[in-house]
């Protein structure tokens, strides 16, 4: 696959857009025309479709190189954004090494790394990073592990130490995130991390997630899939810049939903890390405008009826209820109420 | 399956070191390099021991940056259900076997200011990974490893040479005790203390620590059950409506493996709760052997961990 990088931003005035390839391959989150609550965990690679966001370990899409601009404006502004308590620095070399491994073997056209013992030499040609280091020395790297190696790779990262029958949030870098803090978070265990999230609770899910959570295997990965809605393509909708972008919700008209109201996908994906036994959560989020998502009739169709059904309140834990009339009639337009087919992709043209 | 993908391998060592332990190492038959891993982790051995077929989980003891081959000692239990019998009697170099991915229940907690390591006889062998990794990490430790003879204290002569007073060594013959409150008191705050050898040792290494006022979270331990022989019975798996005979010299979980089934397992020795299976019926008593199921479970009967446990009695009807 050759990628062509698009130049756009995702912050004041928004050029970010989808190719019609990478449209076809957004993650739609809804495998049938409803939505509740579940552990929908399966495994990761390599069972991916091909083609699709799940065919490789850390998927690098169209929007790569601008992404990774966006997340050092963050990092300019709040450097807080990354943080890593001093036990989990072994986490952060594990998870260089999945990554370059990955995308090394994935993306070799894009991505080379090369081992001589410890001495490593890895070469990033979208970004232009040609560097060599020692492996496990940090005086060899411009900054932490975690931070170098996140810098060059999409989607936010958590790694959690386990301990004490429970996981706990110690480390991560946190710019494309769907309204939470790191700064907030780091140091909490698994429970104390989800309990803002309703319903859920009551169901057991965060039990069950956080038993099988502590049982993945070295070698062995899943997925899963989470969305929520964000007006205008902004990755940092974070907690710390609230006053950026909360309000844009209230300037929402029914002329400009189909444009400024993205569909928000999270490719959360779970990772035993070997020298440290800590597990690692990419988060990676896919932004998809509503009349991009329309253009697939399925999904236009199904998104309809997922958002007019959704309890209130999921919708106002996702932050869109509010708008959910608007978004129900602008959709409404796409649904003809023919039945869809079951599973997340398009039907076949 | 649990394990991951399988890593088939093939022995290119095999080295006697005393009566009792044998040293096992081996290579992968695809030429890859193993995973790295980390210092307390076990892999499961997968053997066919003449047609049934075995899985035993056994401390990777070597140097977890060591991604060339990896190696685990294995104890001859002679009144064991053969397992070990097999691989010392039958594993020479260039013997074919497939080792699960690494799985660590024993981790080091990397917080820790200081890490104290108590093992007892064969429980030596999760502890040498883990100074391996404490050395790399620069991580502070000290090992007091106690044996009943030095003939039978695997890698003793290899631990003092090499880290000599971060180790200290314990002779039963010698009349050499381990003066373990005195060790506990003296100990810097921070310290995590780790513990792994035969189950009274591990009960009075923690009910010490306790009794000081250690914190719970400082401590560590690990034991390896493996699972007791027993007179044969049958268990009738009730969603599979299938029923098996667990022989004399395998595990319940052996014998539902050998039927087809695919549970989930991480240990296979009664510590990590993966194969927790729900007993719907049992004519006879359930002999629980595990460390997961808390004895109001065990007395209330409803539940088994076949990896280690089994019935006395003629049957048992499981939610399988």
């Amino acid at each position: 696959m050759s990628l062509d990088f698009r130049d756009e931003t995702f912050r004041g005035d928004f050029t970010f857009s989808n190719s019609p390839e990478a449209v076809r391959r957004f993650p739609f989150p809804f495998d049938r025309d409803a939505y509740m609550y579940a552990v929908n965990i399966e495994r990761h690679v390599p069972t991916g479709r091909e083609g699709s966001v799940f065919e490789h370990a850390f998927d690098v899409d169209e929007h790569y190189v601008s992404e990774m601009r966006d997340r050092a404006l963050v990092l300019a502004e709040d450097p807080l954004r990354c943080q890593s308590l001093p036990h989990m620095a072994l986490a952060g070399w594990d998870l260089l090494e999945l990554i370059m491994e990955s995308k090394a073997r994935d993306y070799p056209d894009l991505f080379s790394l090369t081992k001589d013992g410890d001495r490593w030499h890895w070469v990033n040609r979208p970004l232009n990073v040609d560097d060599r280091f020692t492996f496990l020395d940090e005086a060899t790297l411009p900054c932490g592990p975690l931070e170098y190696i996140t810098r060059q790779t999409q989607g936010d990262f958590t790694l959690q130490d386990q301990r004490e029958d429970s996981l706990w949030l110690d480390a991560g870098i946190v710019t494309t995130q769907a309204d939470w803090s790191l700064d907030f978070d780091l140091g909490m265990k698994f429970h104390e991390w989800h309990a803002p999230v309703p319903v859920a609770h009551q169901l057991g899910v965060f039990d069950r997630a956080l038993k099988f959570l502590m049982s993945i295997q070295h070698g062995q990965p899943y997925r899963r899939l989470n969305w929520t809605l964000t007006v205008d393509p902004l990755l940092d909708t974070s907690p710390e810049n609230y006053p950026k972008w909360g309000p844009s919700r209230a300037s929402l008209t029914p002329e400009t939903v189909g444009r400024r109201m993205h569909l928000r996908v999270e490719l959360q994906s779970f990772w035993r890390l070997p020298r440290s036994n800590a597990l690692a959560f990419p988060i990676r989020a896919y932004l998809c405008s509503f009349e991009d998502i329309v253009s697939v009739p399925k999904w236009g169709r199904r998104l309809h009826r997922v958002l007019r059904d959704i309890p209130e309140e999921l919708a106002t834990y996702k932050g869109f209820a509010r708008n959910r009339g608007l978004l129900v009639d602008y959709l409404a337009a796409f649904d003809d109420g023919q039945p869809t087919s079951p599973g997340i992709w398009p039907d076949d043209p | 399956m649990s394990g991951g993908t399988p890593i088939p391998v093939v022995v290119s060592e095999v080295t006697p070191l005393n009566d009792l332990v044998t040293r096992f190492r081996f290579r992968r038959r695809d030429g890859l390099p193993f995973p790295a891993f980390s210092g307390g982790a076990h892999t499961v051995v997968e053997m066919d021991d003449h047609g049934t077929r075995r899985r035993n989980p056994y401390s990777l003891m070597g140097d977890p940056a060591d991604t060339a081959a990896y190696s685990i000692s294995v104890r001859r239990d002679d009144a064991g259900r053969g397992g070990s019998l097999y691989l010392h009697r039958h594993v020479r170099p260039g013997s074919e076997l497939v080792l699960s991915h690494p799985v660590n229940l024993f981790p080091l907690d990397l917080r820790a200011r200081k890490h104290l390591f108590i093992a007892g006889g064969i429980g030596i062998t999760p502890f040498l990974a883990m100074i391996h990794q404490c050395l790399r990490l620069g991580l502070r430790f000290e090992l007091h490893y106690t044996a009943r003879t030095r003939a039978l204290g695997a890698y003793m002569d290899d631990l003092e040479r090499q880290h000599g007073r971060n180790v200290r060594l314990y002779l039963d013959d010698q009349d050499q005790r381990l003066d373990l409150s005195g060790l506990l008191a003296r100990q810097p705050l921070g310290t995590a203390l780790y513990v792994c050898g035969p189950k009274p040792m591990i009960a009075w290494v923690l009910a010490t620590a306790r009794d000081m006022g250690w914190p719970e979270a400082a401590l560590h331990s690990e034991e390896f059950l493996a699972p007791p022989t027993g007179a044969p019975f049958r268990a009738s798996l009730a969603r599979s409506g299938i029923g098996v005979t667990v022989g004399p010299h395998q595990s319940l979980l052996e014998a539902i493996e050998a039927a087809g089934l695919d549970p989930p397992y991480l240990c296979r020795g009664g510590a990590c709760g993966q194969c927790e299976t729900d007993v719907l019926a049992c004519e006879g008593r359930i002999l629980h052997n595990d460390h997961w199921l808390t004895d109001a479970q065990k007395a209330s009967g409803t539940k088994i961990m076949p990896c280690v446990s089994r019935i006395e009695g003629p049957s048992i009807t499981l939610d399988r």
